[in-house]
């Protein structure tokens, strides 16, 4: 087990890496003109900009920029603001805690809903419930984050009056925001489970269950759901991902002010160091979740381990 | 001749993935007609295939439909609730609604269209090109198609958007490059899986050289999956565009599109309903039909397939 962890961190680091480089090298390559100046702000006086320059080591070869860039990164400075002049990493601190709770509730409510709707439409597969309930499901999932937010505001805020228009970090101001952002998660997850559990019923240690008398209940929850979470759980890390980039637009929607909400206002007032900031920070978070997800899914199934 | 050899040879190598190379060899049992009848024996696929029809000619002959200009305002008639005259309400500018939807309709299904367009050819030539040369051209091409998808969800499409600036072409590139790993992926593995078929050792021993083994012996082959992923990749490309527009960061108003008509809404929800509903129930039944058509179109190509 500890080797499987190692050797996973040591693919991890490297990838890490990359991702710093591919946004170091995306910011000078893609965006015309000095770096210096794009980074210092539109409203920097000339002087700044050299300042900025030289402390950033921007007149030096590329390779030694990044060097300096990394270590930078590795004490965790990641620039200040073109616009405001704060240090980046004060405002994505500030802003973490809200992205991360609303991610983080998601997913347990995702994995909850979908885990649950998965078993029992695979229970009563064929049914009028598990018709109804798929089709729901496929309606769920083509349904756009920006357009369920808003949905559900009109529903529940504008028309029943019976939760906050305005998100924010209390219980019934996170129900719409977690609701949103976790609709496609949900469906994704029923689906597979619902293929997962159908799968495992059919096999013939199930039958064995049963046959020797086996209650259903726990033939179905304790025999065939443990078999069948296996692909889940590869899958909400996934989705996990998805959840940190759909943030983005749901924060907008409910006026959250967490990271999306930051980098989306930095975008439109071409605050670059914030921006690049909250992107290698998301990617660094989504590395991280993989690593432990990777973790326990090899803790749960021991095959992996032995590849 | 190579190009002679029977498509039933092919069957072998990607059971269910089979396309003919010549026409002339197929006859009425060929692998793409008995697709076609799978296909067409799914009602609710053909459903969807002709909302997508529909809702595509709306976007097409839109002038046509509509008295109205999209961007004609009326201020006195601004947020009129849907009625006879203005069947789906106005905006806060007076502007009608469902004329701004039809010609929303055109910019959205475009921006999806010409995205899938764009990371189809970029991805089916990546996948090519990494399936067929292998060691280090499949490393690295394989490596940057990795480093796309370790970007969480839309966040790579953000940052590129970020760079280039918002408007029509940039979101059309940044979602281009975000869609491209799945072709490449695909296209990759079925070469790597026909790679070895006797049709293509075949081709080898009598001398024929790359350019043409990749081009008239693989990609007839590897045909099915490309198709069955764009239509599953033109849902997700559609729900990008919308996004990047839906934030501020695609085409600028006052051009009308489904998701900045969606962020329109926003700031009237208390006061004009239709604003959020009927663009969004567009946008959604646009997916739908697209997953939907996507889905038929596997089950229809290959039962067996799975998509990433």
């Amino acid at each position: 087990m500890l080797v499987y962890i190692i050797r996973r961190l040591i693919i991890a680091v490297p990838l890490m890496l990359a991702l710093v480089a591919v946004v170091f090298i995306m910011l000078r390559t893609v965006v015309p003109g000095d770096v210096a100046a794009l980074l210092a702000g539109d409203q920097a006086s000339p002087e700044q900009v050299e300042a900025l320059r030289r402390e950033m080591g921007l007149d030096r070869p590329i390779p030694v920029q990044f060097g300096i860039f990394l270590g930078n990164l590795a004490r965790g400075d990641l620039g200040r603001s073109a616009i405001t002049r704060q240090p980046v990493t004060a405002r994505i601190l500030q802003a973490m805690p809200i992205t991360l709770t609303l991610a983080t509730l998601t997913a347990l409510t995702a994995t909850l809903i979908g885990l649950s709707l998965g078993v029992i439409t695979a229970y009563y597969a064929n049914s009028w419930l598990d018709n109804l309930l798929r089709v729901l499901v496929v309606i769920g999932a083509s349904m756009p984050t920006f357009w369920v937010g808003p949905m559900l505001i009109l529903i529940f805020a504008v028309w029943l009056r019976s939760l906050p228009v305005q998100g924010s970090m209390t219980t019934a101001g996170l129900v719409l925001p977690v609701l949103t952002l976790g609709i496609g998660a949900m469906a994704g997850l029923s689906r597979l489970t619902r293929a997962g559990m159908l799968e495992v019923l059919n096999s013939d240690y199930i039958r064995t269950a049963r046959a020797k008398g086996l209650r259903e209940r726990a033939v179905v929850l304790v025999h065939a759901f443990r078999n069948a979470l296996i692909p889940a759980i590869t899958l909400i890390g996934v989705q996990f991902g998805g959840l940190l980039g759909g943030s983005v637009i749901t924060e907008r929607i409910f006026g959250l002010p967490g990271m999306g909400t930051l980098a989306i206002n930095a975008i439109h007032n071409r605050d670059y160091p914030v921006v690049q900031g909250v992107v290698l920070v998301i990617a660094g978070i989504y590395l991280l979740v993989n690593l432990l997800v990777d973790i326990a899914y090899a803790f749960v199934n021991p095959r992996i381990r032995y590849e | 001749m190579p190009s002679s050899i029977p498509a039933s040879a092919t069957n072998k190598a990607a059971p269910g993935v089979g396309a003919t190379l010549a026409p002339r060899a197929a006859t009425t049992r060929s692998p793409w007609a008995m697709a076609l009848r799978r296909f067409a024996r799914n009602r609710v696929v053909i459903l969807a295939l002709v909302v997508l029809g529909l809702l595509a000619a709306s976007a097409v002959f839109a002038p046509l439909l509509t008295p109205f200009d999209p961007l004609q305002r009326d201020v006195p008639n601004r947020l009129a609730p849907p009625g006879p005259v203005h069947w789906l309400g106005t905006d806060a500018l007076g502007r009608d609604l469902y004329t701004r939807m039809l010609f929303g309709g055109r910019l959205s299904l475009f921006l999806g269209l010409a995205s899938v367009a764009l990371s189809l050819s970029l991805g089916v030539t990546l996948g090519l090109l990494a399936g067929y040369f292998g060691a280090l051209v499949d490393a690295t091409i394989m490596r940057l198609v990795d480093l796309i998808l370790a970007f969480p969800g839309i966040l790579f499409a953000i940052w590129l958007v970020a760079l280039l600036g918002p408007g029509v072409n940039q979101v059309i590139l940044a979602n281009a490059l975000f869609g491209m790993p799945a072709f490449a992926r695909v296209v990759r593995g079925s070469v790597l899986a026909i790679k070895s078929a006797d049709y293509v050792q075949a081709a080898r021993s009598i001398g024929a050289p790359g350019g043409r083994i990749i081009l008239v012996h693989m990609l007839p082959n590897v045909l099915a999956p490309i198709v069955v992923l764009a239509s599953l990749n033109t849902a997700q490309a559609i729900l990008v565009a919308a996004s990047l527009s839906f934030l501020g960061l695609g085409p600028q108003p006052p051009m009308p599109e489904w998701g900045a008509l969606l962020a329109d809404g926003m700031t009237y929800i208390r006061s004009a309903w239709w604003l959020t509903v009927f663009p969004g129930l567009a946008l959604t039944l646009t997916v739908l039909s697209s997953n939907l058509v996507g889905d038929g179109l596997r089950d229809a190509l290959d039962p067996q397939m799975v998509v990433k």
